[in-house]
């Protein structure tokens, strides 16, 4: 029992120790600055555009969804403008972000797994070593840069097709007007509810990109070992984005 | 010149390389032999410091591989041509991308880097695939393209790993005759590792037998082929019983 702990505490410690170093080695590689910059736009276009629609689609469902759900919760209670600041408050702070994060961390973390897993097992990583690149600045710091620019660009998109899809729903298919759902928007509104949530989705970015990254290049193994590691990269970017969260409502709202 | 000194690596319990020492003069083409499995491409990507020794070390032109910083390697591996197995081309270039990867880091003018794709292909008959994809190539031309951006880098010394293996006779032989001109017209230094007895014979200047994590036997091509030491005797004369042994580890020389 005390050396079944031992030995788990002992893996922990070992992986942490396995993180820092790489976190390290790809800080390090910051200043290679001519592989990775002109890398980073592709990794943009890949990681951010080519996400967009799907973005966008969740997040008219969610914003249609909302001010259905919040005219429900409301009705009889309180003014239904309060449709508006719900459709505003959840999306800004929760809604947008976090939906998109989960949707992206299913779509970019496991992409960047499966790519570089792939890369490694067919030892197109090893090559790239051998031609002196470094795989942290070829490969890691393009990835992560791309990621943490565009999460944001892509939230900002979603939440604003967000509010608006619940505007659309509000004065279609609610007894409400613009004047009034606006109205609710404005009433409770701070920038910091903006800004909160592009800076909290900059935090998703990075963490989604990073564990994909490490999870494909510790991939082992051939084609199981790839599919292991994306696998992972989805479901521990997905908490990471959950915990996260939770900590960013902890120490800044 | 490539020196190994009592080079020792495991991976968990598996010991690979036990005490792993050959020196591989310069101008001339080392063939590291031995069973599949003994450790001789972990032997050769110590050379370019992908992988670190437990204990010994490995000296490329009198410097300690890894000892090196980040810089020094870099330097190192720009005089390295690495062959890989399956090639380990880029699968999301060209051809000529794939060729020219390694040369934008020497910091050639673009005209210079189409030159050296161009001059490259030539020498391993690939001209015209530039604008071809890996996917579109046979595992003969990928090999090709493999020594081609190897030989790019106009190198001092290229190591080529199973260069023959999975490949028919005729094109084995191609890719024989490919590393004699190599080293005929670039006089580059090279270490082979393979299993492959014809290409050992046909492309190496000396050949060592790796075994249990050592030499067992360096020599020229002759003296190997003549040897009377039962394990690289049974080796090269394909005996499969002496495999299984091997492969279990109860191997005893049959005198």
């Amino acid at each position: 029992m005390y050396k079944a702990l031992s030995l788990r505490v002992a893996g922990w410690l070992s992986t942490v120790g396995s993180l820092g170093h790489f976190l390290t080695d790809v800080a390090r590689s910051l200043r290679d600055l001519r592989v990775w910059t002109s890398l980073t736009v592709e990794q943009m276009r890949r990681i951010g555009v080519n996400s967009v629609p799907i973005a966008l689609f969740i997040a008219a469902f969610t914003g249609i969804v909302l001010a259905l759900q919040a005219s429900y919760t409301l009705t009889g209670a309180v003014p239904l403008y309060f449709v508006g600041t719900a459709v505003g408050k959840s999306v800004l702070l929760e809604l947008g972000p976090v939906l998109t994060g989960l949707v992206l961390a299913g779509r970019v973390g496991a992409n960047i797994a499966a790519e570089l897993g792939t890369m490694k097992v067919t030892e197109q990583v090893d090559a790239l070593e051998t031609l002196a690149y470094d795989p942290h600045s070829y490969l890691v710091v393009p990835r992560v840069v791309a990621a943490s620019v565009m999460f944001p660009i892509i939230v900002a998109l979603a939440s604003a097709l967000g509010i608006v899809s619940g505007w659309l729903t509000a004065i279609n298919m609610l007894d409400l007007s613009s004047f009034e759902f606006f109205k609710g928007i404005r009433m409770f509104y701070q920038d910091k509810d903006v800004w909160y949530g592009l800076v909290k989705s900059i935090s998703f970015g990075f963490v989604v990109a990073i564990i994909g990254c490490i999870m494909g290049l510790n991939v082992r193994g051939g084609a199981e070992g790839v599919g292991r590691a994306t696998t992972k990269a989805v479901v521990y970017g997905s908490a990471m984005i959950l915990v996260l969260d939770a900590l960013w409502a902890m120490t800044v709202l | 010149m490539i020196s190994f000194k009592e080079v020792r690596k495991s991976f968990d319990t598996n010991v690979v390389l036990d005490g792993f020492s050959l020196n591989v003069r310069d101008g001339e083409t080392m063939i590291i032999m031995g069973y599949s499995g003994t450790g001789k491409s972990v032997a050769l990507k110590h050379i370019v410091g992908l992988l670190e020794p437990d204990a010994g070390q490995v000296e490329v032109d009198q410097q300690v591989v890894h000892m090196l910083d980040r810089d020094g390697l870099t330097q190192l591996r720009s005089h390295v041509g690495y062959v890989f197995q399956f090639a380990a081309l880029f699968d999301s270039m060209t051809v000529a991308e794939n060729l020219a990867l390694g040369l934008k880091r020497q910091r050639l003018s673009p005209a210079e880097i189409d030159d050296r794709v161009r001059e490259s292909l030539a020498l391993v008959d690939m001209e015209g695939t530039e604008e071809k994809r890996p996917a579109e190539l046979s595992g003969g031309m990928r090999k090709r393209v493999g020594i081609a951006r190897a030989i790019a880098l106009h190198p001092r010394y290229i190591l080529y790993d199973e260069p023959t293996t999975g490949l028919d006779p005729v094109t084995s032989a191609v890719i024989n005759q490919l590393m004699i001109r190599t080293r005929e017209k670039l006089g580059v230094t090279g270490v082979v590792v393979t299993h492959d007895l014809e290409s050992a014979y046909t492309v190496g200047d000396r050949i060592a037998m790796l075994y249990h994590g050592q030499i067992r036997l360096v020599g020229s091509v002759e003296d190997v082929r003549r040897t009377h030491d039962p394990v690289v005797r049974q080796f090269l004369d394909g005996r499969p019983e002496a495999m299984a042994e091997a492969d279990t580890g109860t191997f005893r020389a049959v005198r």
